[in-house]
């Protein structure tokens, strides 16, 4: 398959319901937050803008380059739509690519949407938009404030994303702290490099053919200073909380067990099944798979029915 | 002394079921110009894809005496220059030299065989001073003139282009026609201007749902009539 | 030469097909939080689970082949688990030993991994059985019935109308790169060049995209005007939901709500 999208995006049912809900709950807001600055700017051809180029993000994250022993180099697309459109469209833009690759390509779970939307559309593009203007500040509006910028941006965004991720697989009792995040964290230090140079060859193709498109990405970054700080706290406090929590697995698991975030341990369910169920086996695991099975075969027969009378209605 | 092209009776479906060649033999000797014409959808692109080895089919394809199998690529796309209808595709970097570059710089070559490769290229396609300018500033003509220095530059033995003409001006049309007949190299060309096939190629080849309908010399196939209707075609 | 082999929707005439998107939207989603609400390690439950999106595959007449192959494609991240195995505390069940690495297998750390991965592909299978029975347009308009606001509805209909005519773009791009990686006769030359001139290569490549893409929507901007476009996103009011919907929405709601209740009662 032409399409392989980075190892970021979490599958349904790694993410306890705690998690996914304070997740989705932050990526409501963020999201709500955008469309409101966006809709605030009244530039009508952006509707279209936003449309199109998540579509670009999308097909560009089909290109890829060969590292080595057969593996390759992806781009995420984060600090590329942040430079050129501003932290609250990209915020949007990304939403919308990772919303159709779970939507319709199974790329990363429903549940666990909040979640990949917000490691990838909102810290992403906050940790994009923080580097990036640092960076331009110190540049003072020199070229290779932009390049030096978006390789920065977009390294960073993969990697403290990465760090996202670890830590919440952790928190929902998944892997262990210790092995999830600097696991995480080494592997897209890596893939970091690799969206850093695409973003750089991206900037300087831009740069040499529109150079008004970066010009008027420029003017888009006003996001002012909440933003600016909302992507440094976002750094920072995973660039300690990861560290601290790998280096003290136990705690995180004391945390997430008393708040709750993982979910109940299974209950004394094998215990009763067999007694009430199949009172004439005794071997529990037997009994088990028993219910099962005519468990399934209850449903299957109802669907099968109701397809096969279907099937006969239509051909009738 | 081998065939510049070679196809034997070459069969592919895409992944979605739709059969698109359906034994297709082609030979094309070498330094000889042909003209590919034929409807749209009739197989012109997906045959000069397989030249290339980008897609693989089931049959023999050999290119100048190498035959088209997964070890052979590199050789084979280093043999066989082509050139894509839309030159946006094929001009990815920044500048012209770069974008020219690109093959050279692939194979490894030393920079200063590089450069000269590039200056050779630009200058066949006469185009030596736009080096140094961004691609997507030119016109469409110019453009296409870059597209075919970017596999000029790999000296490649046969020379195979995707609806050239397209979307041309008759003056960059008049320039690049010029051009096809100045270059020294073996050519397949895939087209839909039938002006061009009669002023350019000796030989034509029509294709159409998949199959070689008809192959000779261009002279006596305009004279049919019957047959360009029959296959969605005009004479000139 | 068209990607839209890429859009998983398969036209099937069947009961899951002609569903109101909006049900089936809201069925899945419940059907996918049922499963991560359900305890690790009950394992009827996950059995009653599979077999229900068993009978939602029957239904759609996808073929039980097609859903579970692509629910296949989603497994590599289960990895990301597999360290549970090892550090979850509980009882033995086996170790073995790589060098100077000792690694303890425990059964709760087992049966954690297993629910994990059976959570995910039993979550996926839904999710596989929604976008391959739905068309896209539909899906959007349950987004609006659950509250999505139009401005984003806007912009993923925007994306999906130009989303194959870029993945076209994108594929026209890497054939053009692959007909030029040629390799020259010469002996002792390194092929491909640098790693850092190949991610630039490919940076290079998405430049061009975005930047085509940016055009096309300038274009898309000004065909939209002409039609009397002013900013505004206007949208057809949502058609009502039938008394049927209803009552596939009402059931496949109770039928979820009994597997829970099975799952945390028994």
């Amino acid at each position: 398959m032409l399409y392989a999208p980075l190892p970021m995006h979490i599958p349904d049912g790694f993410l306890s319901v705690a998690v996914s809900v304070v997740l989705w709950v932050l990526t409501v807001i963020a999201v709500a937050i955008s469309l409101r600055r966006v809709s605030a700017d009244l530039d009508e051809r952006r509707v279209p803008m936003m449309g199109v180029l998540a579509a670009a993000i999308f097909a560009g994250q089909m290109l890829n380059f060969t590292v080595a022993g057969g593996t390759s180099g992806h781009l995420m697309g984060a600090a590329l739509a942040t430079i050129l459109l501003g932290p609250w469209a990209a915020i949007l833009v990304m939403t919308t690519v990772v919303g159709v690759q779970a939507l319709v390509f199974q790329d990363g779970g429903l549940l666990a949407l909040g979640g990949n939307i917000f490691n990838m559309g909102v810290i992403g593009v906050l940790v994009s938009y923080t580097v990036y203007r640092a960076v331009q500040k110190v540049a003072g509006g020199q070229k290779w404030g932009l390049y030096v910028g978006g390789f920065s941006a977009a390294w960073l965004s993969i990697f403290i994303a990465a760090l996202a991720v670890g830590l919440q697989l952790a928190l929902s009792g998944i892997s262990p702290a210790n092995i999830a995040i600097p696991a995480m964290a080494g592997i897209h230090a890596l893939i970091g490099v690799g969206e850093g140079l695409i973003t750089v060859g991206a900037l300087v193709f831009i740069y040499a053919s529109r150079r008004d498109l970066i010009e008027a990405g420029e003017k888009q970054q006003t996001g002012g200073a909440i933003v600016w700080f909302a992507g440094l706290a976002i750094a920072i406090a995973l660039a300690i909380a990861s560290p601290l929590a790998s280096s003290n697995p136990d705690g995180l698991e004391w945390v997430a067990e008393e708040k709750g975030f993982l979910d109940a341990a299974q209950g004394p369910l094998y215990e009763i099944i067999p007694d009430y169920v199949f009172p004439g086996v005794s071997n529990e695991a037997v009994a088990t798979i028993i219910a099962g099975i005519i468990g399934v075969v209850i449903v299957f027969g109802v669907a099968a029915g109701v397809a096969y009378s279907r099937k006969k209605r239509l051909t009738a | 002394m081998h065939h510049s092209i070679e196809v034997d009776d070459l069969y592919f479906a895409y992944p979605d079921g739709r059969k698109a060649l359906q034994g297709v033999s082609l030979h094309i000797e070498p330094c000889e110009k042909v003209a590919l014409v034929g409807p749209n959808g009739a197989g012109k692109s997906t045959l000069i894809l397989h030249l290339n080895g980008i897609l693989i089919g089931k049959g023999l394809i050999c290119v100048a005496g190498l035959p088209v199998i997964k070890s052979n690529l590199g050789k084979v796309r280093a043999r066989v220059g082509l050139v894509f209808q839309n030159p946006d595709d094929q001009l990815f970097s920044p500048t012209v030299y770069e974008d020219v570059a690109y093959g050279p710089l692939y194979q490894g070559l030393p920079p200063d065989e590089v450069q000269n490769r590039v200056s050779e290229a630009l200058e066949t396609v006469r185009m030596a001073d736009y080096s140094r300018r961004v691609s997507h500033h030119l016109s469409v003509g110019e453009k296409k003139r870059i597209a075919i220095a970017t596999v000029l530059s790999m000296k490649p033995e046969v020379l195979v282009l995707d609806e050239p003409t397209a979307g041309m001006d008759p003056r960059a049309r008049r320039s690049l026609i010029n051009l096809l007949r100045d270059l020294p190299i073996t050519m397949l060309v895939s087209t839909h201007d039938m002006l061009m096939v009669r002023e350019l190629f000796e030989r034509m080849v029509i294709m159409d749902d998949g199959r070689i309908v008809a192959d000779g010399q261009t002279e006596v196939i305009m004279k049919d009539e019957a047959l360009l209707n029959a296959h969605g075609l005009e004479k000139p | 030469m068209h990607i839209h082999f890429l859009d998983p929707y398969h036209h099937r005439i069947s009961l899951v097909h002609s569903l109101d998107a909006r049900v089936k939207f809201v069925l899945t989603i419940a059907f996918i939080l049922t499963t991560a609400l359900t305890p690790h390690a009950a394992w009827p439950v996950y059995i009653l689970l599979f077999a229900t999106i068993l009978a939602a595959t029957l239904l759609s007449e996808l073929g039980i082949g097609f859903v579970l192959g692509r629910a296949a494609l989603a497994f590599p991240f289960v990895l990301a688990a597999l360290p549970v195995i090892f550090t979850l505390p509980g009882p033995a069940l086996t170790s073995f030993s790589i060098g100077d690495w000792t690694l303890t297998v425990s059964q709760s750390g087992l049966e954690r991994f297993i629910s994990v991965a059976l959570k995910s592909w039993i979550s996926v299978q839904a999710a596989i059985v929604l976008a391959s029975s739905t068309p896209f347009p539909d899906l959007m308009m349950a987004m609006r019935a659950v509250g999505v606001p139009r401005l984003l509805v806007a912009i993923f209909g925007l994306m999906w109308r130009y989303l194959f005519v870029l993945a076209d773009e994108a594929l026209r791009l890497l054939r053009a790169r692959a007909a030029r990686s040629g390799q020259a006769d010469q002996p002792g030359l390194k092929n491909g060049g640098s790693v850092t001139w190949r991610a630039r290569i490919a940076g290079g490549m998405a430049g061009n995209l975005f930047l085509r893409g940016f055009e096309r929507s300038d274009r898309i901007y000004m065909a939209m005007v002409a039609r009397g476009y002013d900013g505004e996103v206007r949208v057809a009011p949502l058609p009502p939901l039938h008394a049927g919907s209803w009552l596939a929405l009402g059931s496949g709601l109770a039928v979820l709500a009994i597997l829970l209740g099975l799952a945390y009662w028994l």
